[in-house]
């Protein structure tokens, strides 16, 4: 196979706790730590991991938004991607759009696989990598958690609410990471330097054809509904009477 | 008209109860237009389970080989081919529905709502993001079709008692050959109650230590009669396997009680618990952030406190 496509998405740091805007826009993220999403950083993983096996030649990464996910990408060539690419746009992006402007990239690209998070941890949707592989007319793998690949087809394990379902696939295919894919690497200083003299290409959205769109309008971001503060016991006896109280034992 | 087109979880013998918690989403929006879809091979049984929920009109049952494994690929433009008929095409926000739902809506060109966790008309709805961190009010174009998934644990499941007739349909559509299903790996313990519907969770996380110490675990579910669940990080460590994982990534559920047992509750695992109904945490650390959300906390080493409180319900 000769390259490999990953989706890095820009988004709120892990660790964040997210604050919202008191007028219901939306989530502060001015001074907020932003990095890769940590489902698309395990796609990176595994794409690096297939390239060091022998089993691909290059590892390009893409992004979608505005120049500030060059940050992202620039992170992604430290952990090892050959070249990047940003699809430059300040529209807000569906997952729809994103999976055509995708479609429009693999087209240039002939990538043997597209590996992507399962979900993004900011808007949580888990989308993009059906929608890619529907509208490639490709296989799907989604949630993960092990890949073989074996000449032209693929072998996945996907981690499903009743336990593990393999399937075979063949390729070009998408695939969406579960988190116990991998352990991401750690990028190193030297990585860093190295990586500000590999190639970042910038295409406008516009110029593969694609136009933001979506038939979704966020009205209102609150916070979600808080829990009655509940008490503290000091003992199994006070647990258990509490949970009589409640009528969830009996007695 | 609004006209929900409902698809069916199942795994060949038995309907997913997420199914029944989807249909008391469409009737909150649609009324008793509301058909499910059951996609299967000798799907008679499901179908006939199908019809039995309260609130269904008519159940359409696609019977053919190819059905028997749930491919997301073989699947999608099945129902895309359903879906003409419809204004709403739901699944539950499951593996299956999430895997199945975004193929469906790029086959028929247009977006996916994601988890549903309440409809207020049928174009407008509540979802979370950030991990149920922020809850958005999303309106959807009335003009076009809405593909969505429904977060289960919001939804009560529908009962049953009612008489859908039972429609059998062929669909002329060549299916892709390109995905083929291997095997399901599943050491699901079919003696204790289902993750996702039982009404008591007992959950265990990095705290209980190893895979040998979850017997304590699974003594205390069994005294309670609930099922067993666990945090990202038991599930990493290797004490349990990945289809007990509750969280963002794993099981949303939505108990009646869940029991916190040695789970600090990142932010990731709160939110596939926040529609317990009562919450019990079991900590030693007492500054553990599972205590925010707990009704009841007891700050304690959980080996004895445990088999303290399993001995006690036992009496």
């Amino acid at each position: 196979m000769q390259r490999l496509l990953v989706c890095l998405k820009r988004v709120v740091d892990y660790n964040v706790r997210v604050r919202l805007k008191p007028d219901g826009s939306g989530v502060i993220l001015d001074g907020v730590k932003m990095s890769i999403n940590p489902f698309d950083e395990i796609a990176l993983e595994e794409a690096l991991r297939i390239k060091e096996r022998g089993q691909a030649e290059e590892v390009v990464v893409v992004s979608l938004g505005t120049p500030e996910s060059q940050q992202q990408l620039r992170t992604g060539l430290a952990m090892g991607a050959d070249r990047a690419i940003l699809i430059e746009t300040a529209d807000e992006l569906s997952p729809l759009t994103i999976a055509r402007a995708l479609r429009a990239l693999v087209e240039r690209e002939k990538p043997g696989l597209v590996l992507l998070g399962k979900q993004a941890i900011d808007a949580d949707n888990n989308q993009t990598a059906q929608m890619l592989a529907a509208l490639w007319e490709r296989p799907q793998a989604t949630f993960v958690s092990e890949l073989t690949i074996d000449g032209d087809s693929a072998k996945a394990v996907r981690e499903v609410d009743a336990g593990l379902e393999v399937i075979e696939i063949e390729l070009p295919a998408v695939v969406s990471s579960d988190l116990r894919l991998n352990e991401p690497r750690y990028v190193k200083l030297p990585d860093i330097m190295k990586a500000k003299k590999k190639p970042l290409d910038t295409v406008a959205l516009a110029d593969l054809g694609v136009e933001a769109e979506s038939q979704f309008k966020i009205t209102n971001t609150g916070p979600p509904p808080e829990r009655q503060k509940g008490v503290m016991v000091a003992d199994i006896a006070g647990l258990v009477s509490e949970l009589k109280k409640k009528g969830l034992v009996d007695g | 008209m609004v006209s929900v087109l409902l698809i069916a979880e199942h795994d060949g013998r038995d309907l997913n109860p997420s199914t029944a918690r989807c249909v008391s989403c469409a009737a909150s929006f649609a009324g008793n237009a509301v058909d499910i879809a059951v996609f299967a091979e000798h799907g008679q049984d499901v179908a006939e389970q199908a019809a039995a929920l309260e609130g269904v009109r008519r159940i359409l049952l696609i019977d053919r080989p190819e059905n028997a494994p749930p491919l997301a690929a073989v699947l999608a433009p099945q129902v895309a081919a359903l879906a003409a008929d419809y204004s709403h095409v739901l699944g539950p926000s499951t593996t299956f529905g999430k895997d199945l739902m975004p193929r469906v809506a790029a086959l028929l060109g247009v977006g996916q709502l994601s988890d549903i966790m309440a409809a207020e008309t049928p174009y407008r709805f509540e979802r979370p993001i950030y991990a149920g961190n922020a809850i958005v009010d999303v309106e959807a174009d009335p003009q076009t079709k809405l593909v969505a998934t429904v977060r289960t644990a919001s939804y009560p499941q529908a009962v049953t008692g009612g008489s859908a007739q039972i429609e059998a349909r062929s669909l002329n559509i060549d299916l892709p050959q390109h995905t083929r299903f291997v095997e399901l790996r599943t050491d699901a313990d079919t003696s204790r109650p289902d993750l996702q519907a039982a009404a008591r969770v007992v959950s265990g996380g990095r705290g209980v230590g190893s895979a040998d110490n979850f017997a304590l675990i699974y003594a205390l579910a069994d005294a309670l009669g609930a099922a067993v669940g666990a945090s990202r990080a038991a599930v990493d460590a290797g004490y349990v396997a990945n289809d007990l994982q509750v969280g963002q990534t794993g099981k949303i559920i939505a108990p009646e009680l869940y029991v916190a047992v040695g789970i600090s509750g990142a932010i990731q695992h709160l939110t596939g618990i926040k529609d317990a109904g009562t919450i019990v945490a079991i900590n030693k650390d007492e500054e553990a952030p599972i205590f925010e959300v707990a009704d009841i906390g007891l700050v304690a080493d959980l080996f004895t406190a445990v088999a303290e409180l399993t001995d006690a319900l036992k009496r």
